[in-house]
């Protein structure tokens, strides 16, 4: 029953000094994926979006839990070299992944107007301050894989803020939050724009 | 790799550029043809996020007159096929798209198209 976590085995060491290594907060966001498999499947999303693929663990398992060729699963990264881990990453495990280097997921936000059914964002979620957000997300190199912001929320509230109009009506957001950032307040946030969510 | 499914979700999002900002051209593209899997039942869910007009000006700009001027309101399974070929089939992996509104020009190499802007060409 339970799917294999990706092949990543093309990846080396050298990668991982400028792409975020599949870490724990990775593989609890899989875990919640495969948890809710079968209402994925059943749902049958014919878009899904990953912000900030990283290593592209992620989105090539949705596409493997989702079946090949059943969905167009869209990757970004402000990180060039995230975005080629992640194109290599769905290749060496026969997906395809389509990948655009950008901020968040700007130049899809005219188009995809309450589009997307599977939204999956793993954050830069380190409460840092706002000089050190600032220029790891400028740089766009390692350290914005981490780096947050206040609260470690300032790439999450902005994604947050588009949510309404980004998410198609059964459409649905995977989150991987922290302690700092106060779940909990996300889920109040979440809800009082209209969406129904939990914390797993 | 830029295949047309996923061009067709793309907009310039350069500051003040709201007019003519989709669909972006393509100009000295490497494009490639690689065979994938036919789902035509997936390219039916799709149909209602696609831009058909842009869709097919976009493809006849690469060479490919195989898709209708205006969307048939029944596909046939032949249109259909004709389809997958145009999205998922066709891969721009080299080259440049133009927003034929502020003229900014984002380059693809190796297949991803680097739509990352510079501060002071940030819209919000
Ligand atoms: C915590 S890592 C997660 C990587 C991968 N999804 C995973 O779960 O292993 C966060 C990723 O977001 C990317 N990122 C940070 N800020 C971003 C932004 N503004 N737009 C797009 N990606 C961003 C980083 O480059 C990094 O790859
Ligand atoms: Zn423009």
């Amino acid at each position: 029953m339970s799917l294999p976590t990706p092949y990543i085995g093309h990846l080396t060491e050298e990668d991982y000094e400028h792409v975020y290594e599949p870490a724990e907060d990775s593989f609890i966001l899989l875990d919640a994926l495969e948890a809710d498999a079968i209402p994925l499947r059943a749902a049958r999303p014919s878009l899904c979006v990953e912000i900030g693929s990283g290593s592209g663990v992620v989105s090539t398992f949705l596409m493997q839990l989702l079946g090949p060729n059943q969905s167009l699963i869209i990757a970004t990264d402000i990180n060039p070299l995230a975005c080629q881990a992640t194109q290599k990453t769905s290749h060496a495990n026969n997906v395809t992944v389509d990948l655009v280097q950008c901020n968040l997921l700007k130049p899809l936000l005219p188009r995809v107007d309450r589009g997307v059914d599977v939204l999956v964002f793993n954050p830069p979620y380190v409460p840092t301050d706002l000089a050190e957000f600032e220029q790891t997300q400028a740089s766009a190199s390692l350290g914005g894989a981490w780096a947050g912001g206040s609260e470690g929320m300032g790439t999450t509230t902005t994604v947050i803020e588009l949510l309404s109009d980004l998410l198609s009506p059964q459409g649905r957001f995977y989150l991987v939050a922290v302690e700092q950032n106060r779940p909990q307040d996300i889920v109040a946030r979440l809800q009082r724009q209209g969406l129904r969510s939990e914390v797993k | 790799m830029v295949r047309l499914i996923t061009h067709n979700m793309l907009t310039c999002h350069v500051r003040n550029c709201t007019k003519d900002n989709f669909p972006l051209v393509f100009s000295d593209v490497e494009l490639v043809v690689r065979e994938a899997p036919e789902n035509l039942d997936f390219i039916r869910r799709f149909l209602p996020k696609l831009d058909w007009a842009a869709l097919v000006d976009t493809a006849r700009s690469l060479g490919d007159e195989s898709l209708p001027g205006t969307q048939p309101e029944e596909f046939t399974d032949e249109q259909l096929r004709a389809l997958h070929h145009v999205l998922m089939e066709m891969h721009v992996e080299e080259g440049k798209m133009t927003c034929r509104g502020c003229g900014h020009i984002y380059h693809i190499s190796n297949g991803i198209p680097n739509m990352l802007l510079a501060e002071h060409e940030v819209g919000r």
